[in-house]
């Protein structure tokens, strides 16, 4: 049924998406599909990369070890953004077309009350695209 | 590496291939180590403690004991402004000269070939949208106000003569005056206002971004006031001493803002109230402030390239119409010629108007060059980082002509038409109207005497307040990357924390009276600011 998943990661906080790409590894096994993983830095150096070439490579090298975690098919698109906080749910909408996924897994946070002023990525995203889009919640402590 | 791994790099089109050299600096400072992250109260926060606290604590003290003490504290912060600008004017002058020679020499040095972010980077941004956006966030508003009221100043005191008492200079002249004679005196008016909106202020705006830009994009250190100081207090920067110049930045960026915030507010005022009749009171400058806060609000919101981009070239089309209008409908041959002869009168006075030593016009000198550059000193990491921000790609000598260069251009061309216009209305036309009106609605004045005044003093106003929210939305993005120790992707609650905040503080001190003091306190953090620049620009 699916073909490509398209799972965005923060190398950041990769610890938060575990839900999301155990998921995301299960359904590609499942359907035996290519899971191919979305990271979004600020053209700004950060915490995980001082130029978007390094952070470019490290997303590769997470996308090798998930590959080599789970034995399968995975592929990593980087992309750099001078306001990502801003403009990720367009990155991500792009990326659904650049790389033709026909499956989004994303992981989110509980609905809150400031959803309602600053929606949360994964439901916006959900409205503006026709692909299939499972948002993963972190477990509850 | 696992053999079915079919990771294919072609796919990687976000991002160009290999970014070059870019000589990375090896430091083992983790950007954001010292933030604060998590969630509180619902809201996720990822900011600097100490500099975020510190920061938002002062601010808030410092506004409440502006009203609360302000009989006592204007004065002081007046006489500071006072002795600093008049005691100190040769170092404000010769800094910004420095400025001035290093920016204009960087273009032929070799470093004009260097990118920002690597020789393989590509500009983040259209050249349109990137110079709408420096453009907006570094003037902006000033010209609005200035642009009329600035000109028709410096024709009234060169008019005036020289005029002492005791051999101290009691004249606002520039240099010599030109006293009694019209060409000479508009020549003279000219060349000092561009000289104020010209190649000095860009310079200084132009080092400073530049040496973030290099840092951050090149260096690898984070986009925050402390990295330019790397070369000079080592691996420190990150600890107490990086902390203050952090804070010292975010001041002058709120306190700068917030004053133009109140500045700008009575002029869009005096604009409506002269257009429309509409009440020109304190409970109107608050609703514009407020307003222009929601705006800003959204702008945040939306970011960079969907926000502010956009805001400034509605920005920049808005400002080319009314220039435009201006160079029809007004003495067309006049500002065209005038162009070319205000660009010579700047030239040929810039050695004087630049010389810190031995100056006879003390008031000029200290009351307006020096004011002004401690003034755009102030501005200066706000303008520099934004401008730092959104330059990535561009090469060192692209950037140099772009900060430097064409502004001035557009500033020598604004402040012809605009001013011009005015002058030959006082001067040719004997419409006394405008050299009496207000340094507010001088600009509205000068419509008024051209065709269709309703509508293009309507735009004027629209033009001040949108040039407000540009630089509103961008100076909140700065502040927030500081205080977030660098980071530039922090939560969005915290750009729209300092958006609010910015809009708060100047509506407490308009209706306390104290945008005087601030403008004051401002200016003062101009000084040590031209102190920690000069040691910031050696490297360079």
């Amino acid at each position: 049924m699916f073909k490509k998943i398209l799972v965005p990661v923060d190398l950041a906080h990769v610890d938060a998406l575990a839900n999301a790409l155990a998921a995301a590894d299960d359904l590609a096994k499942h359907y035996g599909a290519e899971v191919c993983y979305l990271g979004v830095t600020p053209t700004t150096p950060t915490s995980v990369a001082a130029t978007p070439a390094e952070y470019e490579k490290k997303l590769g090298e997470f996308a090798d070890k998930q590959a080599h975690k789970h034995q399968q098919s995975v592929s990593a698109h980087a992309v750099a953004s001078p306001d990502p906080v801003a403009d990720l749910d367009d990155i991500v909408l792009k990326a659904i077309h650049e790389v033709n996924a026909d499956l989004l897994v994303m992981a989110t946070h509980l609905p809150r009350h400031l959803d309602a002023v600053i929606p949360a990525h994964g439901g916006k995203i959900a409205t503006h695209t026709d692909i299939s889009v499972f948002l993963v919640r972190q477990t509850q402590e | 590496m696992s053999e079915n791994n079919t990771r294919d790099q072609n796919e990687n089109a976000g991002i160009p291939a290999p970014e070059g050299r870019s000589n990375l600096i090896d430091t083992d400072y983790v950007i954001g180590q010292d933030n604060v992250a998590g969630s509180a109260l619902g809201l996720n926060v990822d900011l600097h403690g100490k500099v975020f606290t510190i920061s938002a604590l002062t601010v808030l003290l410092f506004v409440i004991a502006t009203l609360a003490l302000q009989n006592s504290v204007a004065p002081l912060f007046e006489s500071l402004r006072v002795w600093l600008t008049s005691n100190l004017s040769w170092f404000f002058l010769a800094g910004a000269n420095v400025f001035a020679l290093l920016a204009v020499g960087l273009i032929f040095t070799p470093l004009g070939k260097v990118r920002l972010g690597g020789q393989e980077a590509t500009p983040d941004f259209s050249n349109s949208g990137w110079f709408a956006m420096l453009f907006a966030a570094g003037m902006g508003i000033g010209l609005m106000y200035f642009g009329v009221s600035e000109p028709l100043s410096h024709f009234g005191s060169s008019m005036g003569g020289v005029a002492g008492d005791g051999g101290v200079r009691t004249d606002w002249a520039p240099l010599g005056a030109a006293a009694n004679n019209p060409d000479a005196a508009m020549s003279l008016s000219m060349a000092a206002t561009i000289f104020h909106w010209g190649l000095h202020p860009w310079a200084i705006y132009a080092v400073v971004a530049l040496a973030l830009a290099l840092f951050s994009f090149n260096k690898g250190l984070p986009l925050t006031m402390r990295s330019v100081f790397y070369p000079i207090l080592g691996e420190r920067v990150w600890g107490w001493p990086g902390h203050v110049i952090d804070i010292l930045a975010v001041f002058a960026t709120l306190f700068g803002l917030a004053t133009s915030l109140g500045l700008g507010a009575q002029q869009a005022t005096s604009g409506l109230s002269h257009l429309f009749g509409v009440a020109n009171n304190e409970v109107t400058m608050v609703v514009l402030i407020m307003g222009i806060t929601i705006v800003a609000l959204a702008s945040v919101m939306l970011g960079v390239d969907k926000g502010v981009q956009r805001l400034s070239q509605l920005n920049m089309v808005l400002a080319g119409l009314l220039l435009g209008f201006v160079l029809l409908v007004g003495p067309t041959l006049l500002i065209v010629t005038g162009f070319f002869d205000n660009l010579v009168s700047y030239v040929t006075h810039l050695p004087a108007l630049s010389n810190p030593f031995g100056r006879e016009d003390a008031n000029f000198s200290q009351g307006w060059t020096a004011f002004y550059w401690a003034w755009w000193i102030s501005w200066s990491p706000f303008v520099g980082m934004f401008i730092a921000r959104v330059s990535r790609g561009r090469t060192v000598r692209e950037f140099l002509i772009a900060v430097l260069i064409i502004p001035t251009l557009i500033s020598v061309l604004w402040m012809t038409a605009l001013g011009g216009t005015a002058l030959d209305q006082v001067v040719n036309q004997g419409l006394e109207g405008v050299a009496a009106a207000s340094g507010d609605l001088q600009l509205f004045e000068m419509l008024g005497n051209l065709p269709l005044a309703t509508i293009t003093s309507l735009v004027a106003v629209v033009l001040v307040i949108v040039f407000f929210v540009t630089s509103s939305d961008s100076g909140s993005l700065v502040i927030d990357a500081i205080t977030a120790g660098g980071k530039v992707d922090a939560p969005k609650p915290q750009r729209m924390f300092w958006a609010i905040i910015e809009g708060a503080i100047a509506i407490a001190l308009l209706l306390g009276g104290g945008l005087v003091a601030l403008q004051a306190m401002a200016v003062s953090v101009g000084f040590p600011f031209t102190v920690v620049l000069l040691v910031a620009s050696m490297p360079l």
